[in-house]
């Protein structure tokens, strides 16, 4: 590029003269600070892993998962009781959330009318739904599942709300990986004679799933860090106990990690950091399951 | 195909494209489907109803001006007071430390992936606010405890007395938390902006700096608003943090370096411990609720029509 207003410091030949003629010490400074933004949350992360790890380090070991929880002995404490809760938990979380909100999703994006009320109701509920407090779904478990259907403070309970906590999440999530499927493949399919849901059934969804498996995984790793809902659902207590069905009382991850910083001991301390890098491990796995879900079957029409 | 759709096609010339045979297989699955749909407007109902009786009960015993108006908040001890006050007033503090980090850093974040970063930079660095944003919050609560309060005891002077559980370390903890909500939307926001008017602006000479401040984030400050509404949204709604870093308080306070506890705090406590059905505690447990429901559905609403604001606009 020729430049035809040289003047006294311009930038070395080569480089495009339109960048501006002077060095500006506030462009660089402005760079500089979001930079610095930027790493504000990266620090942290690092701050926090590296915290976790080494308070976890003294109680890194097979006690953590072969037995269960102790007040009196924190030397002997483990958390299994709540590694299968959470497996009881989340399994049925996934049963009932996962149906529904794909099934929700489908309705939303190949059937209904954009233009009727009801549906803009619906739509509008749900991005609505996904910012409600967890508590509130806590709220809504307590006074509504456990209390008034009188379902108790148990697995189904929890399994029911942590449900209706994430489904706005796999609704969205669905959503999006159907859409990502051209018009066109559907359009064909209905030129073809297929009746509507033989599109659906054949075309669009099988096109969707790896989207759809995607934003699942997420919104189950969701459900498994959420503790508040489930501590106004009686998973406070210490349980001795793996359940033993949907009617048996809990305690999922989480929550038993709450109960470990409540208490004063330094034992339990490590106990809860012990806890929380293997919630944060399960997590880790469940994230670069979805991602590679993502690379590996993503499609580019 | 049945055989009497060419014999009506020879009957009728101008018949429509439409099925000559209902197809109840089809319906029962649209039934199906929107049935799913309803489950969410049925979770909505299902809140209200779950909060309205109890919280009614709630007032025909404390009346709505003492409770929005008094100053302590003792309803789980034997001298009773239902001043919502010191919640109220623990949320805005702890909610305003929040955001005092969040929005700055959440915007500058976003300005940078958008306007700065070239994309392998993005696709190294996005990741990473993922991550933050996928971090239960039971941890960033146990984080805030255990590491951010002895460090911040060991940096602020002795004199200004941090107590072990304070609204700071909570709030500050929640503001890196909401962070990747900022970050994310302002992103998105910033990125829908036509390409043609950050040319434009170059073309008259503007810096980079110049067309990021007062071009892209004007142009995108629906958005931007709405990220930062949903960001007080999740501060006011955000209960593990609180409930860990934040502690217990009866009275009215706003001093960040004591003690002191919100709505979600609250709900979560006096639900967790042994309150007998229908008792005036068990009651005032929904009333918080509906408060609290009350405020960030009011919020959400105003988030969700200033999204859509900016993408009709530009879309």
């Amino acid at each position: 590029m020729t430049a035809p207003v040289k003047e006294v410091g311009a930038p070395a030949p080569g480089r495009p003269m339109l960048a501006g003629p002077r060095w500006r010490p506030g462009e660089s400074l402005f760079r500089w600070l979001l930079l610095a933004c930027l790493s504000v949350g990266i620090v942290f992360l690092i701050a926090l892993l590296a915290y976790v790890v080494g308070e976890a380090w003294p109680r890194l070991d097979s006690r953590l998962w072969n037995n269960f929880p102790s007040i009196r002995r924190p030397e002997n404490a483990g958390a299994q009781s709540a590694i299968f809760g959470t497996i009881w938990v989340i399994s049925f979380t996934a049963l009932f959330c996962l149906p529904t909100g794909i099934m929700a999703a489908i309705y939303l994006e190949e059937y209904a009318d954009q233009e009727r009320w009801y549906n803009r109701l619906i739509e509008l509920n749900i991005q609505n739904l996904a910012a409600v407090p967890s508590i509130i779904y806590g709220i809504l478990g307590l006074g509504l599942l456990a209390r008034q259907l009188a379902l108790g403070t148990t697995v189904l309970t929890a399994a029911l709300t942590l449900s209706l906590l994430v489904l706005p999440v796999v609704i969205i999530a669905s959503r999006e990986a159907i859409r990502a499927v051209p018009q066109s493949i559907r359009h064909a399919s209905l030129a073809l004679g297929a009746t509507q849901w033989q599109t659906v059934w054949r075309q669009v969804l099988p096109a969707a799933v790896p989207g759809m498996a995607t934003g699942s995984i997420l919104a189950l790793s969701r459900a498994i860090g959420e503790a508040a809902p489930v501590i106004m659902l009686g998973a406070v207590t210490f349980v001795m106990f793996n359940p033993e069905g949907l009617d048996s009382s809990y305690t999922v991850l989480p929550v038993q990690i709450y109960n470990w910083i409540s208490q004063s001991r330094t034992e339990f301390h490590h106990l809860a950091a012990a806890a929380i890098l293997l919630l944060l491990v399960i997590l880790l796995v469940m994230n670069a399951a979805a991602i590679w879900l993502r690379n590996r079957y993503a499609r580019r029409w | 195909m049945s055989t009497s759709a060419p014999k009506s096609v020879a009957g009728t010339p101008n018949r429509s494209l439409r099925r000559t045979r209902p197809r109840y297989g089809e319906a029962v699955i649209k039934g199906l489907l929107m049935a799913a749909a309803l489950v969410s407007v049925a979770t909505t109902v299902g809140i209200v109803i779950s909060l309205i009786p109890p919280a009614v009960d709630f007032f025909r015993q404390v009346s709505i001006s003492e409770f929005l108006t008094g100053t302590d908040w003792t309803p789980l001890f034997s001298d009773k007071k239902f001043g919502v006050l010191p919640l109220v007033a623990a949320t805005f503090v702890i909610t305003g430390i929040a955001l005092l980090i969040a929005v700055p850093v959440g915007l500058g974040a976003a300005i940078y992936l958008s306007e700065y970063a070239r994309p392998r930079v993005r696709q190294l660095l996005k990741p990473s606010l993922e991550v933050l944003a996928g971090i239960p919050t039971v941890v960033y609560g146990f984080f805030a405890l255990a590491f951010i309060t002895p460090q911040l005891q060991d940096i602020l002077p002795e004199a200004w007395a941090l107590e072990v559980r304070s609204g700071l370390a909570a709030g500050l903890v929640m503001g890196v938390m909401i962070v990747p909500t900022i970050a994310s939307l302002t992103e998105d926001a910033l990125s829908a902006v036509p390409h043609a008017l950050r040319e434009g602006a170059f073309a008259l000479g503007s810096g980079k700096r110049t067309v990021s401040v007062r071009v892209v984030v004007p142009a995108a400050l629906s958005g931007i608003v709405a990220a930062c509404v949903l960001g007080i949204s999740r501060a006011v709604g955000e209960t593990m943090i609180v409930l860990i870093a934040a502690g217990v308080s009866t009275g009215l306070r706003f001093n960040p370096f004591m003690e002191m506890e919100t709505m979600t705090a609250f709900i979560a406590r006096a639900a967790s411990g042994d309150v007998p059905v229908d008792s005036i505690e068990y009651n005032t447990i929904f009333a918080v609720g509906a408060l609290l429901f009350l405020a960030t559905f009011v919020m959400n609403l105003i988030a969700i029509r200033l999204v859509r604001k900016y993408r009709e606009v530009y879309e």
